[in-house]
């Protein structure tokens, strides 16, 4: 590989990386639309510095967008201090004001002939391979530099970030770390701009986190991850801009973190889509087995014997889908919960305590919704023909015990306890 | 006797309205007091204030008799159950041990004398096996615990705590006076915002019945009569809601610079 090609890419990894720690943070304190207005913000001092210092110098540029972003962040709480103005509004100010004024510097360059535009697009949107080797060691430095910071201060901004009282309240220097996160912020969106612009920087400081939320519940290992996440897509982006000609960096960086992200949402374990959907089906099949234990028992209760009953008997009883029961009784039977015969399923004495337990909690929920929050008779059966899949045996022992070793449900039926 | 709190002909507002009008009491150490009074009284204020979290318009807080800054490590705060995110990435331990940070080791690595003594609060509060539960897996009884725990884990010798019985169940409820009982027995103060008439007079030796303005600061005998809770729960006085609604209108200040009354220098 390109020796120089390399180098810049370790770059990007780095800086993506750099931003999307310190986003963590912003996305935690839900300020991730702040994010957004610095990074548009910052263009006005990006385009002061570039035509200040004939667009060679990294240093210049970071204190042109240093300035300009600072102003932009205290501009937001002063608007929100002294108006009236919500929250997303001083924002939304802030981000466009900052922004058209940039813009307006911008082609006031190009009129006046000083032939820069081209380096100066790059801002807008990233473009890696403009990227010179000073930039890559100056901005490195910075990215590392960052990280260091948010290490140092880690204690700091957890608090900060969860409970900025109590972090008042025992004596920490709020206003320093307050401070401290706010310059980190500006400069992780000066150093993340160099990979994709300033338009597209919002996405660099918040889907990594968003992305890493749904995999972790740890605050450590979010930051790992969300870092890793940045820099997977840097390097992706990065690479495709440089064999591409003519493409930018930032879109296709916000290309693969999108693609992480949405995955993310998806994949997680817990808490992403399919993990939810996985829990659903496994409560509607666990309800519709212990809806079939229950009615074998009832019909034993109601003839006083051990009954064999056909699919026809059952969905006569109980409204079930032919496919649905099929699939319920061939499970059961694995589970050694019914038997087979020939003229249809009988309970195994494993599937009839089952099934007692699963009427004993239905009798139980009813006697509890009488009893104690004053429900009538008639108005009690839906309730507790959810709650008798719910229940688990810890909640059913303080039942028993709240209710006093109850004999009789509110319809007069017996409770069935298992028979020692 | 020591006070523990001072508070100082007090005004304080919210958005340039008055919620707390020249409050003037003191309370007593080795207590548990009840700062009580309906919705809106201005219960929070106080405690904020107290706290340094709020600037007042006029008068001053002491504790121990000293400035809050003095004594901040003698003093520990337990917020609203409600005013953090619970889905915040952290497991009880980590929060626990958040009541072990200090100014001087903001950037030290956490002890393991701050993991003893944040494993013997959460013992205290009865949560030991839940220490590596995330927080946002607890109940609403669970999570009062895990305040009280990080505040144990600041080892002060006052409390401050703001309904830390709202929406906690029986049980917890129970566990938690008992050991602010024990609290007690050491010597410690502690302090309770507490909007429940029927559990105050149980709960606590000394009662503070705010509403908006000071109605009567005591023990609970002398403070807890029928006239006087029927005046701070029997609605704003409308004269003063009339005044505070004028004063936030017109934008007008509460104080005259010269009138200030900040504690005298010494």
């Amino acid at each position: 590989m390109d020796p120089i090609f390399l180098k810049v890419l370790i770059g990007i990894t780095l800086l993506a990386s750099s931003a999307a720690v310190v986003g963590t943070f912003s996305y935690l304190k839900g300020q991730s639309l702040v994010g957004d207005a610095i990074a548009h913000a910052l263009l006005p001092g990006v385009v002061l510095a570039f035509l200040l210092g004939d667009g060679r110098n990294p240093m210049l540029l970071i204190l042109g967008a240093l300035i300009s972003g600072l102003f932009a962040h205290y501009s937001i709480g002063y608007i929100k201090s002294r108006t009236k103005l919500k929250s997303d509004t001083a924002v939304s100010l802030v981000l466009s004001t900052f922004f058209g004024f940039g813009i307006m510097l911008m082609s006031l360059t190009q009129r006046s002939g000083q032939g820069q535009q081209a380096g100066l697009e790059r801002y807008l949107l990233g473009k890696a391979a403009a990227i010179t080797m000073d930039d890559v060691y100056v901005f490195s430095a910075l990215a590392v530099l960052l990280m260091v910071g948010v290490g140092l201060f880690y204690k700091g901004f957890q608090l900060m970030t969860f409970n900025e009282d109590f972090a008042a309240v025992i004596g920490l220097p709020v206003p320093l770390i307050r401070l401290t996160f706010t310059v980190l912020t500006v400069l992780a969106i000066t150093v993340g701009i160099q990979a994709v612009g300033v338009v597209l920087m919002a996405a660099l400081l918040i889907t990594p986190s968003a992305a890493a939320r749904a995999w972790t519940k740890s605050l450590p290992a979010m930051l790992l991850l969300a870092a890793l996440f940045a820099a997977i897509s840097a390097i992706t982006g990065t690479y495709i801009s440089s064999v591409i000609a003519k493409m930018p960096t930032g879109p296709w960086v916000v290309i693969v973190l999108a693609i992480i992200g949405f995955g993310s949402l998806i994949f997680a374990p817990e808490k992403g889509w399919l993990a939810k959907r996985r829990r659903a089906m496994a409560n509607q099949k666990k309800t519709v087995l212990e809806n079939v234990l229950k009615l074998m028992f009832q019909q034993e209760e109601l003839s006083d014997r051990n009954v064999v009953l056909s699919n026809t008997d059952i969905m006569d009883i109980r409204a079930i889908r032919p496919e649905k029961l099929r699939n319920a009784l061939t499970d059961l039977k694995r589970r050694l919960l019914v038997v087979e015969h020939s003229s249809g399923y009988a309970l195994t004495e494993l599937g009839r305590s089952e099934g007692r337990r699963v009427v004993r909690l239905h009798r139980l929920w009813e006697l509890y919704l009488t009893e104690r929050l004053g429900m009538a008779a008639d108005h009690i059966h839906p309730g507790a023909e959810t709650m008798e899949h719910v229940i688990t045996p810890d909640i059913e022992e303080l039942l028993v015990k709240e209710l006093g070793n109850p004999e009789l449900d509110p319809h007069q039926s017996p409770i069935p306890y298992e028979e020692d | 006797m020591e006070k523990s709190i001072e508070v100082h002909n007090l005004t304080v507002s919210y958005h340039s309205k008055p919620v707390l009008w020249d409050v003037d009491f003191s309370l007593p150490t080795g207590k548990i007091v009840g700062i009580v009074g309906p919705n809106g009284s201005g219960k929070t204020t106080m405690l904020k204030t107290i706290m340094g979290l709020m600037k007042p318009d006029s008068g001053y807080t002491e504790v121990f008799g000293q400035p809050l800054d003095n004594v901040r490590e003698r003093v520990s705060y337990v917020p609203q159950r409600e005013s953090v995110d619970w889905d915040f990435p952290a497991d009880v331990m980590d929060v626990v041990l958040m009541g072990r940070y200090r100014k001087n080791n903001l950037f030290r690595r956490i002890s393991k004398d701050d993991k003893r003594i944040a494993t013997e609060a959460l013992e205290k509060v009865n949560l030991l096996e839940f220490a590596h539960r995330q927080i946002s897996q607890l109940s609403g009884g669970q999570q009062q615990r895990v305040f009280i725990a990080r505040s144990l884990a600041q080892q002060a010798d006052i409390y401050l705590m703001d309904e830390p019985f709202v929406g906690v169940d029986a049980a917890t409820e129970d566990a938690i006076l008992q050991l602010l009982r024990e609290m007690k027995n050491q010597g410690k103060t502690v302090i309770i915002v507490h909007h429940d008439l029927h559990t105050a007079n149980e709960y606590f030796d000394h009662i503070v019945l705010l509403n908006t303005r000071l109605v009567a600061a005591g023990p609970k005998e002398k403070v807890f009569t029928k006239e006087l809770l029927q005046e701070a729960y029997g609605g704003r006085l409308t004269l003063l809601s009339k005044l505070g609604d004028l004063i936030s209108t017109e934008e007008f200040p509460l104080r005259e610079p010269e009138f200030k009354e900040n504690k005298p220098e010494k």
